[in-house]
């Protein structure tokens, strides 16, 4: 390691003054001034939301646990915020992962079958708690695998590779349950989606370790800067020795190991896993929230902040629509609105032409000044 | 074969075409004769494919005109050159690889019978259509499962039957094999009988002298000679390709290093590397300190050479040895791990990664060698990026700009600062020097210099000559894609290498 960083050309320059400080901002927004808009639809759509329902912004203590809108948002937003981590990273590859919905499905009904058993009196260590969200997770983990494998090593179109395991998926899950929808009691699983820790719900907590972690674990290596660099050229990076399977494989088990538990958090919710249900559309609002928040479906530079911030927007939007007095078959058309017009502001184009339309106004006030 | 005499059958005259202020074309003339095969030839940038793009209404062109049979055309687009009678068929062939054989030849025209589309009557046509040029296929089978030779044939008779007169083939023989060339030429011999007028682009020589009857020289935009092929030596050809005069001695050589010297141990020996299509069998021996120079015209097998060597393409046989050591170069990465090095020729798609900033793409190379979880950090990071803006002058107000909005030269300059960081044994530099300013030109040669003097091995593929004779201490000469010779020492010449592209 020495010999390799040893110095080619030039000895290091000791005149030059050091930069005060690594720390930039613009290094946690990744995607320019993407990250301005982002936010500012966020704080938009929570101001619409606070107009709508004056009671928004309010949050109460009841029994111990931290209710309002707001806290529902946040509550809603974990499982999105968790699938749009992993979504990132598969995203900044320049592939895609359909099959996280699924994924979810499955991992929600091992978890509930394996607890089952628990209940049903069974001693075997495996079907601890402790050790059902282990296994849960692993299966995740080797979902993603499976995808990875079929991506990176079989060079098979991530769409195509991912749209197999979304359609295979429930039917795994169907089968894993058997047709039904276990229900389950258990306190710690149940924890996972109704858990409050000072008065904030466990998911939360969930989605933001999940974030810290997966931040750190990419900005912190050069994952980060090898999976973006995969995703803006694979051709030179792989004649500038980078392992693009290695990789690849990597983004498609964290995004695997996210949606089991965003599984584990949807079934704790209900304590029953619905291998029909559980996860249903939810791989297209993780899609939704990472385009929101800057990442590029053609791969890149990528946003892990942003992206959570997209499943934010997308979550708040959802509540607005909920607790406003619209007609509930108008919902999705309103939010399909909305998320055009998050993307219109983010567009370079779009923008442009707004300002040519504006010029004219500019124009005169020149001639008047 | 056909004398001036004759009517011509295209007139180009004065023809002149600018892109963004760059003219690719200047007054250029071209004459094609019926029944003729006329190739025209130039290096990278000469105006070859502008040409046949202006000919057949792809461009535009600014100034001059084309004449059909006497009467002044103006294409509008490759269809409606297709409707006068000029036909190209291109490298990628632009048929559809499911339909068969028959229904290639006549998509968008089926023979009908009784107002329905006769598979019967389409497949006896086709038959007899390739019959006249003695190809007999079976033409109901998918044109995918036939070679690229007989593809190319399928597209070139589609095109003459569509009452093609002048046939453009655009390196129609690239990619096949010389059993499959010789089909290639023998439908062409019969097109010649026919009277078609065919215009040539191709890379190779040998194939230039077997098949055609006058040659067109273009270089910079700018028609140098037209000659008769029997006419025009080999020598003559190349120096007009080139833009040398044979007695021309440019350059000097200014580090050497002398075969034999103990000091300088062989760092790479590659003994009989080979791949069907791409190069055939060659050693090739780098020491410590020393830079090999690769020369032949394009297409000639140098970059190729190069992508063997860092594993881009495995090659098929053959053995590679690093300090004695034998070892398998079967991707980048290995070759990495060897402590190989390459800057591409097409820094654009081979090379940068645009939206990362100079930085990042300084301490690519050495990141990936590292492992993703032996993290360089930042500081170092910018130390690298620093340091290597300084010592190879990159001009930019600072590391973090995405590496896109550098200019050429200094993109170049990224590119082999990422290996430099790296701090490889063997650096391969593909075309280092094209496309970039004079000054950045200049310093990219001296960095050249500086390497070897430092100890690490160069191989150095350029088709500017007299730079490759000015750095080279060892000239390996190649032509359609064989090696021929080497040149050492005083023998490196301007003179000496066209000498040896032109030999037969």
């Amino acid at each position: 390691m020495v010999e390799m960083e040893k110095q080619v050309l030039t000895p290091v320059n000791e005149n030059k003054p050091q930069k005060a400080t690594n720390f930039k901002w613009r290094n946690i927004f990744r995607g320019d001034n993407r990250a301005l808009w982002t936010i500012l639809a966020l704080i938009i759509i929570l101001l619409v939301d606070r107009m709508v329902s004056p009671t928004f912004f309010t949050v109460r203590m009841i029994n111990g646990r931290l209710t309002g809108s707001l806290i529902n948002t946040l509550d809603g937003a974990a499982p999105i915020m968790l699938l749009s981590i992993g979504m990132t990273l598969v995203i900044a590859t320049k592939g895609v992962d359909l099959s996280v919905g699924a994924v979810m499905a499955i991992c929600a009904a091992v978890s509930a079958v394996l607890i089952n058993r628990h209940e049903a009196g069974s001693d075997n260590i495996l079907y601890y708690p402790g050790f059902v969200i282990a296994i849960a997770i692993l299966v995740g983990a080797l979902c993603g695998l499976w995808n990875g494998v079929l991506v990176a090593l079989f060079d098979i179109q991530p769409i195509i590779a991912t749209l197999i395991l979304m359609v295979a998926g429930r039917g795994i899950a169907q089968m894993i349950t058997d047709g039904q929808s276990p229900t389950y009691t258990d306190e710690t699983l149940a924890f996972m989606g109704q858990g409050t820790i000072l008065g904030m719900p466990f998911p939360v907590y969930v989605a933001a370790i999940a974030l810290v972690v997966v931040y750190l674990l990419v900005r912190r290596t050069a994952l980060g800067l090898l999976i973006e660099s995969v995703g803006i050229n694979a051709k030179a990076s792989h004649y500038t020795g980078v392992n693009a399977t290695v990789i690849k494989l990597f983004v498609y088990i964290i995004s695997g190991i996210c949606a089991a538990i965003a599984g584990l958090i949807v079934a704790g919710e209900n304590t029953y896993a619905d291998p029909h249900t559980a996860g249903m559309w939810s791989e297209l609002d993780a899609i939704v929230a990472v385009v929101i928040g800057g990442t590029l479906l053609s791969g890149g530079r990528f946003s892990l902040v942003l992206s959570a911030m997209g499943a934010l927007i997308i979550q708040s939007l959802r509540i607005g629509l909920y607790i406003s007095d619209l007609h509930p078959n108008a919902n999705l058309v309103v939010k399909a609105i909305v998320i055009l017009l998050v993307l219109l502001l983010q567009s370079k184009e779009f923008k442009q032409a707004v300002g040519r339309l504006f010029k004219p106004v500019l124009k005169l006030r020149a001639v008047f000044k | 074969m056909s004398t001036n005499e004759q009517p011509a059958l295209l007139e180009v005259r004065g023809l002149t075409k600018t892109f963004t202020a760059t003219p690719a074309l200047s007054e250029v003339d071209f004459t094609l004769y019926p029944g003729e095969v006329h190739a025209v030839l130039g290096e990278n940038g000469a105006g070859k494919s502008t040409l046949i793009k202006v000919i057949t209404g792809v461009y535009k062109r600014d100034a001059g005109t084309i004449r059909l049979n006497g009467k002044l055309i103006e294409p509008r687009s490759p269809g409606h050159a297709q409707e006068l009678g000029i036909s190209a068929v291109y490298q990628e062939i632009n048929l559809i690889p499911t339909l068969s054989v028959a229904e290639n030849l006549y998509v968008g025209r089926q023979p009908r019978f009784l107002g329905m589309v006769s598979m019967q009557l389409m497949n006896k046509k086709a038959r007899k259509l390739l019959k006249t040029f003695n190809i007999d296929i079976d033409v109901t089978r998918d044109l995918s499962s036939y070679s690229i030779a007989i593809q190319q044939i399928v597209a070139i008779v589609r095109g003459v039957d569509l009452s093609a007169k002048i046939l453009i083939l655009d390196e129609p023989t690239s990619s096949l094999d010389r059993h499959e060339v010789e089909t290639l030429f023998s439908v062409i011999r019969s097109l010649e009988e026919h009277g078609i007028g065919i215009l040539l682009i191709t890379h190779f020589l040998d194939q230039v002298y077997e098949i055609s009857d006058r040659i067109t020289v273009l270089r910079n935009g700018r028609k140098v000679g037209e000659h008769l092929t029997k006419e025009l030596p080999r020598a003559k050809l190349i120096s007009e390709m080139l833009g040398r005069e044979f007695t021309e001695t440019l350059g000097k050589r200014s580090n050497q290093i002398t075969n034999g010297d103990s000091k300088h141990d062989t760092f790479l020996d590659i003994k009989g590397f080979a791949k069907r299509g791409m190069i055939e069998p060659f050693d090739l021996e780098i020491k410590k300190g020393e830079i090999v120079g690769l020369a032949g015209l394009l297409g000639s097998g140098r970059t190729e050479m190069g992508h063997l060597v860092f594993g881009i393409n495995r090659s098929e046989k053959g053995e590679a040895f690093v300090e004695s050591k034998k070892v398998k170069i079967s991707s980048p990465r290995k070759a990495i791990r060897y402590g190989f090095g390459l800057c591409p020729e097409d820094r654009k798609v081979e090379g940068l990664i645009a939206d990362l900033t100079i930085r990042e793409n300084i301490i690519l190379a050495l990141q990936a060698k590292l492992g993703w979880y032996r993290h360089i950090p930042y500081k170092r990071q910018e130390q690298y990026a620093d340091e290597m803006i300084e010592a190879l002058h990159i001009v930019t107000t600072d590391a973090e700009k995405p590496v896109r909005e550098l200019s050429g030269g200094n993109q170049q300059k990224v590119i082999l600062a990422r290996w430099l960081v790296s701090n490889p044994e063997l650096l391969i530099l593909d075309e280092p020097t094209r496309g970039i300013d004079i000054g950045a030109h200049a310093e990219i040669i001296n960095i050249i210099k500086r390497l070897a003097k430092e100890g690490k091995a160069l191989m150095v593929i350029s088709s500017e000559l007299a730079e490759v004779v000015d750095y080279s201490d060892r000239v390996v000469v190649l032509r359609d894609r064989k090696k021929l010779t080497e040149l050492t020492g005083d023998e490196i010449s301007e003179d000496a290498i066209m000498q040896a592209i032109a030999e037969k």
